[in-house]
């Protein structure tokens, strides 16, 4: 019961993620990749001219399906069986993270940060709504996500996956390093 | 319901993603600051093992269980997978999350982060209506 609230170990979590590929490849030929439901979602429920949108999204609803089960499983770990002890950071990550004023550790993000009331705060708004329509927009922009290219495409040995994986660290890098310390403060 | 077993596989994901902490807005910042080895390790076991089973079933031309060839369709490289991978890496970084996560986080309690998958929703939708006139 312990490793069930416990948080796990890469070597344990890294190799199951992987099994995902196969897993979805024998049960239906399916590839593994998430960011495609953003798509599907415009497509079934944005009314819209755009050729992009049109499309049977209803012959991809199996990935509707994966993605309605993540929200259950994020269910069964985040809320039944909760971690009841905050996030373990090493010294030099707890360091960086009073810089930003981050006192308190519970939960999986910085509460004083990811909140509703946070939300109507420019460094809120920044965090949660710019940033999420940057995921959005970006991952379709690049044709995949962490799922679709740097595993699955990576796996499968696609030259432009592995471009594509460089970027969204170059990307988190930048941001990390030379914006995310202004936003941070504002 | 033939989908359904797309649903417990979904389930089990997002189990490990929440298990492994992999949906952590602490975790993205250790990753990109490599304060940790945490979610390298995550990745690049997942690649690995990735490539060792898509290599078995390939050589052995395994079928699914429904007697179908399995096919993956190969990524065509384009400008996108350089512009849109920097904007999506802006967006980790600040949200903590890519999209797998996003649902994980939504579903472990985080109401505030359907906001940012509303949002991400809203980024796709405009990606689709301005695309003719990106560089790809």
């Amino acid at each position: 019961m312990n490793f069930l609230t416990q948080p796990w170990p890469w070597y344990i979590a890294g190799p199951l993620i992987g099994l995902m590929v196969p897993a979805l490849l024998l049960t239906g030929n399916k590839t593994f990749g998430i960011s495609s439901t953003l798509r599907h979602i415009c497509a079934a429920c944005i009314p819209t001219s755009s050729e992009f949108f049109k499309y049977d999204w209803r012959g991809h609803s199996w990935n509707l399906f994966f993605a309605f089960g993540i929200i259950m499983g994020g269910f069964f770990a985040g809320v039944l069986l909760q971690n009841p002890n905050p996030v373990q950071l090493n010294e030099a990550a707890v360091a960086s993270m009073n810089q930003y004023g981050i006192k308190e550790y519970s939960g999986l993000m910085p509460q004083e940060f990811f909140n509703w009331h946070a939300l109507l705060t420019l460094r809120g708004f920044i965090l949660i709504v710019v940033g999420g329509f940057m995921v959005g927009f970006g991952t379709r922009y690049a044709g995949g996500c962490t799922s679709g290219h740097s595993i699955m495409g990576i796996s499968n040995l696609q030259w432009p996956s592995l471009i594509a994986t460089c970027c969204f660290f170059i990307g988190g890098l930048l941001m990390t390093w030379f914006v995310l310390p202004y936003i941070m403060h504002l | 319901m033939k989908s359904i077993k797309y649903l417990f596989i979904g389930m089990i994901f997002g189990f490990i993603l929440v298990k492994s902490e992999v949906v952590s807005w602490y975790r993205i910042q250790e990753m990109f600051r490599f304060q940790s080895f945490h979610m390298y390790g995550v990745l690049t076991s997942a690649i690995v093992v990735g490539l060792i089973s898509i290599q078995i079933l390939k050589r052995l031309k395994v079928k699914t269980i429904n007697g179908e060839e399995i096919t993956i369709e190969k990524k065509e490289f384009n400008k996108g997978n350089i512009f849109g991978g920097l904007i999506f890496g802006f967006g980790w970084a600040l949200t903590g999350a890519c999209p797998g996560p996003l649902y994980a986080l939504v579903g472990s309690g985080a109401s505030i982060m359907l906001v940012a998958l509303l949002s991400a929703v809203f980024g796709t939708y405009v990606y689709g209506v301005i695309r003719d006139r990106l560089p790809h």
